[in-house]
């Protein structure tokens, strides 16, 4: 992934840019992004996955320039090669989760191709990340704060996307929690051969990955008072 | 799985959703309901005169004549004397010609004269004649042929007396000549179920000791003697009449319009219905467009409650624009909501509109002689259900498209 030169500015009130010179990870890298809150995160992640399109510059995921697609072929390659993990609330709530998992999929026909027998898959990855078995059929909604986490990080992995993009998702999660739940997204993420880019305002979590970047270091943002 | 997803939601939300499947349910059943009872009622004036070509009676307006005539509803105004009801008989292309003697009542059934020709020519529902369900056709002169809801509301039968009242709303009987029932008809779904026959003569013999609506003072005639006597009637109510050809009709009928010795009027039963339908018309118009208002503000009901859960679920649809969902798939996925809803609503309507019939069905025809039919859904019937689901549609394209908005300048990013 490589983020070159590229330049956001919000339309309207809201009066805030940003401009990222440079931003690479690597395949199979994982990096960990640094930021406070309001130091742009939220609309880099934006930028990276194609919901956004910069004024300037280019955003390329797995070779591809983001900028030079249409809206749908935007969707359909962020369908196809991100898994987004949010901080909470990550489920739809009236789903079963099995119905979460396989969500993406719905819109990526070449990962749905990647993922073999969705179903199966979809459980194996459960097991994996330590979900009982007769959970997949259960409601969203009904699950705890973690193991919906767990549940978003099966969704963000089935079918081996090459980038995984999460957004504090251990943020509602308690210490004991949150280890447990890096293992596993580690462990995951590399047997999936995907890249990770992390983002959070916890310090703490550096050790665990190859590279911490700081929002400040890559970002120059810019804020007008309106 | 969208559509998985789709029901799921809806049944998250199980609480407003059926409020509003509840309010579409209502207004189908009301809508529907209207247009039951109007075609219903239509069918049925239509299918309570068959056969007959002309009605004759004393000049007054088509549309009342027929009433009283065939419906027994309002009163004659004026009688035919049998001299006319006679000379009309006896015209050239008359094939059959069946007096109507109307002004008596029982309990709250009218009481007709007629002759036995009635119970030959007179013709309901695609020319179905009547008949008897037990006993026979009046053999005496006290006897009388009562229709299937007299039976069944009085409780009568054959050989029970009958004291036929004066007049229609009256409590002076004619105490001294009882009737029996001779005779009770198939049930018909027309006005002749709640109605006594009797013959011409009979209404002659009751009014005997009687002038000018009132009983003559200390006047009294046996029984036998009014036997003895001559009870040609003086004039009847009404006629029907059967024509040879269909070609001498209008002849006929202009003839007796023009019948020097009395005024008199001929109507063509169909005719004078068209004219019914033309005054009751506005009525049934406005009653339409009421039902059909309802059914709009039960489906603007449907967009508000979409507006209004539109920024409870941005959550939701920030999830499906992360997974790869076009804002397309966002708008599509509300209208289907709105659709399916608008179906289950519509479905449930339908539903409901039988189960009313089926219940209302016995009282409707013994409050207005109403027989509404349960048939299948009409094909017009199934068009006001698939439209209810496409107004539904094109309502809830203006949420969608406002959360087709929301979620192409939201993205991912959920604000809350």
């Amino acid at each position: 992934m490589h983020v070159s030169d590229a330049a956001f500015r919000w339309s309207g009130q809201i009066g805030f840019s940003l401009a990222i010179p440079d931003l690479r990870v690597a395949p199979h890298e994982t990096v960990l992004l640094l930021g406070e809150s309001g130091s742009g995160k939220s609309t880099l992640l934006s930028l990276i996955c194609g919901t956004l399109l910069p004024d300037s510059g280019s955003v390329c995921v797995a070779g591809t320039d983001l900028t030079t697609l249409s809206g749908g072929a935007r969707d359909t390659f962020r369908a196809e090669q991100i898994g987004v993990i949010f901080q909470q609330f990550n489920l739809l709530p009236f789903g079963s989760v099995l119905d979460n998992i396989l969500l993406p999929l719905r819109f990526a026909p070449e990962r749905r191709k990647r993922a073999g027998d969705a179903k199966h898959t979809a459980s194996d990855l459960c097991s994996a990340l330590g979900l009982p078995p007769e959970l997949i059929t259960a409601k969203a909604g009904a699950l705890s704060v973690g193991q919906q986490q767990r549940v978003a990080v099966a969704r963000a992995l089935i079918g081996r996307p090459p980038l995984i993009v999460a957004d504090e998702p251990t943020s509602a999660l308690d210490a004991n929690s949150q280890a447990a739940f890096l293992d596993l997204l580690f462990k995951q993420t590399a047997e999936s051969t995907s890249s990770l880019l992390m983002v959070s305002h916890d310090p703490r979590l550096g050790d665990r990955f190859d590279r911490v970047i700081r929002m400040e270091d890559i970002v120059k943002t810019e804020r007008m008072n309106a | 799985m969208i559509f998985r997803l789709a029901v799921a939601s809806l049944f998250a939300r199980a609480l407003t959703v059926g409020m509003t499947i509840l309010a579409i349910a209502l207004s189908v059943t009301l809508f529907l309901g209207v247009e039951k009872i109007r075609t219903g009622a239509k069918a049925s004036f239509a299918d309570t005169i068959s056969g007959t070509d002309l009605i004759v009676g004393a000049r007054s307006g088509s549309v009342q004549l027929l009433l009283y005539s065939v419906f027994r509803i309002g009163n004659a105004t004026n009688n035919v004397t049998w001299q006319s009801y006679q000379d009309i008989a006896a015209r050239r292309g008359v094939d059959w010609i069946v007096p109507i003697s109307l002004g008596d009542s029982h309990r709250q059934f009218r009481v007709m004269g007629t002759t036995s020709a009635f119970f030959e020519h007179y013709k309901y529902r695609q020319g179905q004649s009547l008949r008897m369900a037990e006993g026979v056709i009046m053999d005496d002169l006290f006897g009388t042929v009562i229709g299937a809801d007299v039976a069944t509301t009085l409780n009568y039968k054959i050989g029970d007396p009958i004291v036929v009242a004066h007049g229609l709303a009256s409590f002076t009987e004619h105490k001294d000549q009882p009737f029996r029932v001779s005779g009770i008809l198939a049930k018909t779904g027309t006005p002749v179920d709640r109605t006594v026959i009797v013959s011409l003569e009979a209404i002659e013999a009751i009014h005997v000791d009687w002038q000018s609506g009132a009983r003559t003072p200390g006047k009294s005639t046996p029984i036998e003697t009014i036997r003895q006597m001559d009870l040609t009637p003086k004039s009847v109510t009404a006629a029907l009449i059967g024509i040879d050809s269909p070609l001498q009709t209008f002849a006929v009928q202009r003839a007796i319009n023009e019948y020097s010795e009395e005024p008199l009027l001929a109507i063509l039963p169909g005719v004078a219905l068209q004219e019914l339908w033309g005054i009751v018309g506005i009525a049934e118009t406005a009653l339409l467009a009421v039902s059909a208002m309802v059914v709009v503000t039960a489906l603007i009901g449907l967009m508000a409650t979409i507006f209004s859960s539109l920024n409870e679920r941005r959550r939701e649809m920030a999830i499906f624009r992360a997974m790869g969902a076009r804002p397309l798939t966002i708008l599509s996925l509300l209208v289907l909501e709105a659709m399916l809803t608008a179906a289950i609503g519509a479905v449930l309507g339908l539903a409901m509109l039988y189960v009313g019939l089926f219940l209302a069905q016995p009282m409707i025809d013994a409050a207005f002689g109403l027989w509404l039919p349960i048939d299948a859904p009409s094909l017009r019937e199934l068009w006001v259900v698939v439209s209810v689901v496409l107004a539904a549609a094109i309502v809830s394209l203006l949420p969608a498209v406002r959360a087709y908005r929301m979620s192409l300048a939201d993205g991912m990013i959920v604000r809350t």
